[in-house]
């Protein structure tokens, strides 16, 4: 694949006719060379592969939505050039994934792609568009690997790998004084990185796993696990569901009369945007995540504000990852002033961003993995509520990465 | 001469097939890669529904275990061999196809359905959960295969194009392959058992036999599409097992025409392209997919390609109505 | 573990077959009398669902929604039959499957449409959302045991419809001979619209009863169509005892394998309907073939 097919205008094409426009018209130019290019209007393409249809829907929508309110906040506008969306349902088909991905890359030849939700999809996303394709945002699969063994300075993550949701919650389980715990979690490839992640910190901080339920993924049927869990009678159980399986995990939880004797504790998701589905059985649910509805910084709350306005639906985790993701695009395009050709100084601007994000502050690892706080919430009258930092500036280690 | 006509259409498809890369970009390369692979897939089906009468809903699984086999026995190697990984990929589909097809060609409609369906959700359940090979994450694979004459790659399949050709000419040899058998002895059994089974059970013949040698047949047919799939994208995971899969591949085979073979290359390019621009137009395109497909099988059963015979018998006709239209003009002026 | 685990085990086995047995006899029903293989029966499920949640919703009752759902799935259930099944009563099964199949797509999209992709949950009725203590530290909802009762209030009426009403024999009749129940002056068309309509409502109603205990949410007829199937062609296609028999014999591998065997949870199913195919192709309670 050619630099020219994928760039829209290479680096040469500009500096050749950037130099001549600029010669031509002088100082003004400078600032805005890229518009020179081709013409007045050399857009930037920001291919979208996120799930619009099906489980996953929802997280689309209000990723996009909040990426989009952020370019709209800086007037469409990345670099002093405008943006064209290119913007395709991955349906969060792993099976279509790498085809949806070449059609963004080959065919729409975009700038910057972004997505996408689930974690599989991401991987063969990722390993499309990993080397010399366009610099990639992903702004929620967890997998590990897309920021290890499948790093590269292109691929970006404005999210949190699946580490993150799980290392932060041994600590905090052994703070609030629950040495024996069962590790509940959907078993699949998520699931299984934070369970392992969970253990690697809970043990030596002197717990110990009573037992590890792993429960087929996507059923919901968790009514012989309950069962299990009863009789085990452990202190608390940390559980990784989300969508449709944790409001049901929650429901079935407290329908079985647990929630007196054993606590529930759970990967950030457990409760997530699900207050309304969930009701009374979420109440005193403890969860970890980056992000909390009710976080108080001025950032959070003007965000939250912004989204409620242009979209008339309440911000969650998800909108706050797309929101990011405009941000670091944003950061990156203006430091080029518009010129995609400039690829090196654009990808450095974007790992060294400092963002003051809704979530608080963000900054990248060397794999280009967020490391930021991790908060242990609880439910309280429906919303997930800060009880305190779990993890500060929480980094992930990057397994299998060499960059 | 008739056997020209018909096979005309035919040769100028591959015809265009085959100087598809010179003018196709990349993408289109690459997509037209993709088709190619389902064709083979719904080529193989066709064998089992449309000339030996069995409706299989688990064909999926052959083709996730070619790709598996591939992806399980070359994941960590620094070079795959083609001469190597073919077979083996081949061997595998082959041998999970043996083992469904014995226990399930002992039962008949509903239930053959049904079991088939049953058998490929254990495979796909087994390489979903077993923590051995992947997972729902799958299995990626870094590496090309490639075919080694002295230290020379003499097919980089590294570049789109040769992997086209590549299979391009899987398609074309399993197309003539199953034309041959099907003109063989055998396929004739296994036409006859598809119209009336107890009659060639009658005549002497074992039916089952026949009939799984046809379930392996076409198992390590789709295992080569898997294989294909595999080697192309470089990644393989247990989606391609699910039963929907097995179900877009019946809808494929019907689509096109069943028991054609070539019908399935039609329907492979109807339904691969409409799920690639039909999202263009609306978000809610699969309403519209399952709106052609009950179209089509409510008005159109034979295929898309029964279309073709129907519109030249037409043209047929309307050349001899106004042919006995001019004889009586004629005839007319004679008089 | 002790007795009292696995006593609560086998209620939680009972208690799932119960409510496959509800989804499954629909299906079933279809299959033995009228011959038609339904892929969509999971959306049908789904469909109940959504009408429960959404019609809760409007009336603040969930016995109202079903009250008025109920029709709304016997009326889908007529549309679809007469504009869509009714032209494939003597086709091969292969075209039943695909435009079941893309029912499901179209109903999918139906949802997505008019529901959306949150996840929802429907509340229990007042009256049944008390639960008891089962062991000293578990406690079983009354509402699942409400559902395992309604699902034994609705096996018994079938068959007591089926084995002993006028209705029920021209519907036995018509599935064995269609021909000579025409002859005879009944209308087959209009008794298997009904026909099919009812197998709806039943996956309908299966839905409903299930929401407050289910999540309802996207894809999740799938889930439950599969097994169905699993259930009813271990009990052997259109009868309903096989199916009451397959769904408990699902309900008790899939609970204690669960347990016992976990990694091989869902296999474990799958093998079982192999098994037993193998020994009787037919089903437990089907006719040869």
């Amino acid at each position: 694949m050619s630099d020219k097919n994928w760039q829209g205008i290479t680096r040469r094409d500009f500096v050749i006719k950037g130099t001549v426009a600029t010669a031509g018209l002088a100082a003004a130019s400078v600032l805005v060379p890229a518009q020179f290019a081709i013409g007045a209007q050399a857009k930037v393409k920001v291919g979208i592969l996120l799930p619009y249809t099906g489980t996953y829907a929802k997280l689309g929508t209000n990723i996009r939505d909040a990426m989009m309110l952020r370019f709209a906040e800086d007037g469409n506008m990345l670099g002093g050039r405008p943006i064209e969306f290119v913007d395709i349902d991955s349906e969060a088909k792993p099976a279509k994934a790498q085809q949806l991905t070449n059609k963004l890359i080959k065919k729409e030849n975009v700038d910057f792609l972004v997505g996408p939700v689930h974690s599989v999809v991401g991987m063969a996303m990722v390993k499309t568009a990993r080397g010399d394709g366009p610099i990639t945002v992903i702004p929620n699969a967890g997998a590990n690997q897309l920021t290890g063994v499948l790093c590269a300075p292109n691929i970006f993550r404005t999210s949190f790998s699946s580490y993150q949701m799980g290392y932060p919650g041994g600590p905090a389980m052994v703070e609030d004084g629950h040495k024996r715990v069962v590790l509940m979690y959907w078993n699949y490839g998520f699931g299984k990185q934070v369970a392992a992640a969970f253990k690697e910190s809970f043990l030596p901080a002197g717990g110990t796993i009573v037992k590890e339920i792993p429960t087929p993924f996507p059923k919901v049927d968790f009514q012989a696990y309950l069962t299990e869990l009863a009789a085990l009678k452990p202190d608390a159980v940390y559980t990784f569901y989300a969508g449709g399986g944790a409001v049901k995990f929650v429901k079935d939880f407290a329908a079985a009369g647990l929630k007196d004797s054993i606590k529930l504790y759970g990967a950030g998701f457990l409760t997530e945007g699900l207050g309304a589905a969930q009701g009374d059985a979420a109440e005193g649910v403890r969860t970890i995540l980056h992000y909390a509805d009710t976080l108080d910084n001025p950032a959070n709350q003007r965000f939250r504000k912004a989204f409620k306005k242009t979209t008339g639906t309440n911000a969650d985790v998800y909108a706050v990852q797309g929101y990011d993701a405009g941000e670091l695009i944003l950061r990156g395009m203006n430091a080029v002033k518009g010129d995609t050709g400039a690829r090196a100084e654009m990808i450095h601007a974007m790992e060294t961003a400092e963002i003051d994000s809704p979530r608080g502050k963000l900054r990248f690892s060397k794999s280009h993995n967020p490391i930021h706080d991790v908060y242990l919430r609880e439910v309280v009258k429906g919303e997930n509520r800060v009880v305190r930092v779990a993890a500060k500036a929480q980094d992930d280690p990057a397994e299998g990465c060499s960059m | 001469m008739s056997t020209l006509t018909r096979s005309l259409p035919l040769l100028a498809a591959l015809l265009a097939l085959v100087l598809f890369p010179l003018f196709g970009s990349s993408f289109y390369v690459g997509l037209v890669t993709r088709i190619i692979i389902i064709a083979i897939f719904a080529m193989s089906l066709d064998l089992l529904i449309g000339y030996t009468g069995l409706v299989s809903f688990g064909h999926a699984a052959f083709f996730g275990i070619g790709g598996y086999a591939l992806a399980i026995a070359f994941q960590d190697a620094s070079v795959i061999h083609l001469w190597q990984a073919l077979p083996l990929s081949l061997f595998a589909a082959a041998l999970a196809a043996l083992v469904v097809g014995w226990v399930s060609i002992r039962t008949s409609g509903i239930y053959f359905i049904m079991i088939t369906l049953a058998l490929s959700q254990m495979f796909f359940y087994y390489f979903f959960e077993s923590p051995r090979y992947g997972g729902d994450d799958g299995i990626f694979l870094f590496l090309k295969p490639v075919l080694m004459v002295g230290s020379e790659d003499i097919l980089n399949l590294d570049h789109e194009n040769n992997f086209y050709y590549f299979a391009l000419s899987c398609l074309v040899l399993g197309y003539l392959f199953l034309v041959m058998i099907l003109q063989a002895p055998f396929g004739k059994v296994i036409k006859a058992i598809k119209v009336n089974e107890h009659r060639v059970r009658a005549l002497g013949y074992s039916t089952n036999g026949y009939k799984l040698v046809s379930f392996v047949i076409a198992g390590t047919l789709a295992g080569l599409a898997g294989f294909l799939e595999g080697a192309h994208t470089g990644y393989i995971n247990p989606a391609y097992m699910s039963w929907h899969e097995s179900g877009v591949c019946i809808a494929i085979v019907i689509l096109g025409g069943v028991g054609t073979l070539y019908g399935p290359i039609v329907g492979a390019f109807i339904i691969v392209l409409l799920q690639n621009f039909l999202p263009e137009f609306t978000e809610h395109w699969q309403l519209l997919l399952g709106g052609i497909v009950i179209a089509v099988v409510l008005f159109l059963p034979r295929g898309a390609t029964s279309l073709l015979p129907r519109i030249r018998s037409l043209i047929r006709m309307e050349k001899s109505i106004s042919l006995s239209q001019e004889e009586k003009a004629k005839g007319d002026a004679d008089g | 573990m002790e007795l009292s685990f696995y006593l609560v085990q086998l209620l939680n086995a009972v208690q799932y077959g119960f409510l496959l047995f509800l989804v499954a006899s629909g299906l079933t029903l279809l299959f033995g009398i009228m011959g038609i293989i339904n892929l969509a029966h999971g959306s049908f499920y789904m469909l109940g669902s959504y009408l429960a949640y959404w019609l809760t919703g409007v009336t603040g009752n969930l016995w109202l929604g079903i009250l008025l759902g109920l029709p709304i799935t016997l009326m889908v259930g007529y549309l679809v039959e007469r504009f869509a099944i009714s032209f494939l009563y003597k086709r091969d099964h292969l075209y039943q499957v695909l435009l079941t199949f893309a029912l499901i797509l179209i109903f999918n999209e139906l949802q997505q449409i008019l529901w959306g992709s949150d996840v929802h949950s429907v509340a229990i009725p007042s009256l049944l959302a008390g639960s008891f203590q089962l062991t000293e530290n578990q406690s079983y909802p009354v509402y699942r045991l409400f559902i395992s009762a309604a699902c034994i209030a609705i096996a018994c009426g079938m068959y007591w419809v089926i084995q002993k009403t006028r209705l029920g024999m021209t519907i036995r009749a018509g599935a064995s001979n269609r021909e000579m129940v025409q002859a005879l002056g009944i209308n087959v068309n209009r008794l298997f619209a009904f026909v099919f309509s009812l197998g709806v409502a039943l996956a309908g109603f299966a839905g409903m009863l299930a929401a407050p205990v289910d999540s309802v949410y996207p894809g999740m007829g799938e889930n439950v169509l599969i097994i169905s199937f699993v259930v009813v062609v271990i009990g052997g296609t259109g009868s309903i005892k096989g199916a009451f028999v397959g769904a408990m014999l699902i309900g008790l591998v899939s609970t204690f394998g669960k347990v016992l065997v976990p990694e091989m949870a869902s296999v474990m199913v799958y093998a079982l309907m192999a098994v037993i195919l193998l020994w009787r192709p037919q089903g437990l309670f089907g006719r040869a073939a």
